[in-house]
């Protein structure tokens, strides 16, 4: 490195800013420029991203509660974290929240697959269906908060009008998370849809065609041209929707607190709590390795299992 | 069976088809504008009337001070001004850290370049929850708590810019520098003058989502911000609920208010919204 700074400054380059274009140095001051160029990117990646992956697996030996100074910890707070209820409590949650989410997939293939049939007003109803994935979720959570209100809400007055007396919802243990789950969809549906329609959008037309001569009809065309070349976009998509549906956390956070009691506290919610609210950082670190592990191992089932169902062509 | 007993009828049951489908998408479209309509509608009613079962749809006289209220009984002004702040400096900043070095990823060559990229490539694997903590004592450690800075920095260096950017300039062809480079022009000026204007669409839809995700945020600023007056709006949205619980024309006003940015961003831009998440499967946040 030092050989090379030297180098750098001997160069005419600091002079003016030329490139010397023939000759033996411009592999080496190319060289030169491309660092000089990576300089900022590389150093912003080290300290708040690289430097922060090292620190999150140290932090978790550690127990600080930044009110004293930290102190080494050991394997005290994993031991903790095996031994804490309300982990386990909002993995559980975390995992009905996730699976619960996935269906929304089959709506965006749903709506993907209509709009692929060249019907009018398409541009309308994808722009409609795109907005909910815009929009700001703080927002869109408190609209949603308003909207499931159990005696003034929109949703329960609409249920009311067929006969169905709704619960409480958002104040009901046993439905916070289906109305969560709800809203995600809603708020989901639009996103997925335009990937899956750019893949769907993908397909050559040539196979439907082939489809059609041998007399398939339009469930057979779904079934076996489709759906198998679609798989890569679709493997795509639960994949996104996994991993980004198990961070949740703002609609939590304004919707429903993490409750009724403990009802819809997620990891990301709790690992929240413990860090910013009880100052609990060694303990809330290791909820971040959990949380990084899982859907880390996640990932990677999924990647191994694909090669069961995605069929690439 | 003759074409002529045939027509009619395939005509009928594609005219059905075709109902059908079409009621499948309105009924879709009314469930995702519903919200919208009712976040509205509540927004211009009384204290009272938002409580009125069954609901009205169309406030009996529109309250429209409640937007001014809101501006008196919290900072939303302010708040509006550190999202736009926010927002459009790491928009810009994201876009230049990202562009060069995916231009020098691309179009350059120096020793270390595979490794370093993978580097690049391997930090997307670690979701962006992971490092809250260690990042919000970074902030801390350096006196940024509470500053624009705590809140932009982050940001700015996402490998995703990066990594998008680059497989998009090495789409492009060589020869585009080769007369550049005999005419002796410095690489900053090719990558300045040159790749970038033809980098266009690809920086339009990484600026286009960088802002959004900006905008949206809520976690990170919700950990480095807790003085009232540098909130941006997501995070004095969740403020204003806790101040406001009840107070449901107040809070939709706000809310209607802090989404009109980006419904009239994303009206102007949609073709790169769409290109974008097709292309690529960009993700807000």
């Amino acid at each position: 490195m030092g050989k090379g700074l030297s180098t750098l400054r001997r160069s005419s380059l600091w002079q003016k800013l030329k490139w010397p274009t023939l000759g033996k140095g411009t592999e080496r001051s190319q060289a030169l420029w491309a660092y000089t160029f990576l300089s900022l990117s590389v150093l912003g990646l080290f300290i708040f991203t690289i430097l922060p992956i090292i620190a999150a697996f140290g932090l978790s030996f550690v127990k600080w509660t930044l009110l004293s100074p930290p102190k080494w910890a050991g394997l005290s707070n994993f031991q903790r974290l095996l031994n804490d209820k309300y982990f386990w409590n909002a993995l559980k949650n975390t995992f009905y929240y996730v699976i619960g989410v996935m269906p929304g997939i089959a709506i965006s293939l749903l709506l993907a697959v209509i709009l692929n049939q060249k019907l009018r007003f398409t541009t309308l109803y994808r722009t409609l269906y795109y907005l909910p994935t815009i929009t700001m979720w703080t927002a869109i959570a408190l609209v949603w908060r308003w909207l499931y209100s159990p005696q003034y809400g929109l949703v329960n007055w609409a249920l009311g009008l067929i006969g169905i007396h709704g619960p409480a919802w958002l104040s009901d243990p046993h439905w916070a998370m289906p109305a969560q789950i709800f809203t995600s969809w809603w708020k989901g549906a639009g996103y997925n849809m335009v990937i899956l329609l750019a893949g769907l959008q993908g397909i050559p037309q040539i196979y439907y065609e082939a489809a059609s001569i041998d007399g398939a009809n339009w469930w057979q065309r779904f079934r076996h041209v489709t759906l198998p070349l679609l798989t890569p976009t679709i493997y795509f998509v639960v994949v996104m929707t996994f991993i980004g549906s198990f961070g949740v956390f703002a609609q939590i956070y304004i919707m429903t607190e993490g409750g009724p009691g403990q009802a819809t506290t997620t990891i990301i919610y709790y690992l929240y709590n413990n860090a910013f609210k009880y100052f609990e950082i060694g303990y809330a670190d290791v909820l971040a390795i959990a949380f990084f592990v899982i859907v880390f191992t996640f990932t990677v089932i999924q990647t191994q299992l694909q090669k069961r169902w995605v069929h690439y062509t | 069976m003759s074409a002529r007993v045939k027509d009619p009828y395939q005509r009928v049951s594609q005219a059905l088809n075709r109902t059908l489908l079409h009621l499948i998408l309105v009924g879709g479209a009314v469930t995702m504008v519903m919200p919208f309509v009712w976040m509205l509608s509540s927004s211009l009613k009384t204290n009272l009337e938002v409580f009125h079962i069954p609901p009205t749809f169309i406030p009996t006289v529109p309250q429209w001070h409640n937007y001014v209220d809101i501006f008196k009984v919290v900072p939303y002004g302010r708040w509006f001004l550190n999202s736009v702040i926010i927002a459009v400096t790491q928009t810009v900043l994201y876009l230049f850290v990202a562009s060069l070095a995916g231009f020098t990823f691309a179009r350059m060559r120096f020793p270390g370049r595979e490794a370093i990229f993978t580097l690049y490539l391997a930090t997307l694997m670690v979701p962006g929850q992971v490092t809250l903590i260690p990042k919000f004592l970074l902030m801390k450690q350096l006196h940024l708590i509470n500053t624009y800075a705590a809140v932009i920095l982050p940001g700015i260096f996402n490998a995703y810019g990066v990594f998008l950017l680059r497989q998009f300039l090495m789409t492009l062809p060589d020869s585009l520098e080769e007369a550049a480079i005999l005419d002796g022009a410095s690489y900053f000026r090719i990558y300045w003058n040159i790749i970038l204007p033809l980098a266009g669409p690809a920086l339009a839809t990484l600026g286009l989502f960088g802002f959004m995700g900006a905008w949206n945020d809520f976690l990170w600023p919700l950990i480095v911000i807790n003085s009232d007056h540098m909130k941006p709006l997501s995070v004095g949205l969740a403020s204003f609920h806790g101040l406001y619980e009840t107070n449901w024309p107040y809070l939709m006003a706000a809310s209607t208010v802090a989404l009109v940015p980006i419904i009239l961003i994303f009206t102007a831009a949609q073709k790169y919204f769409v290109q974008g998440i097709a292309l690529t499967g960009l993700k807000e946040g």
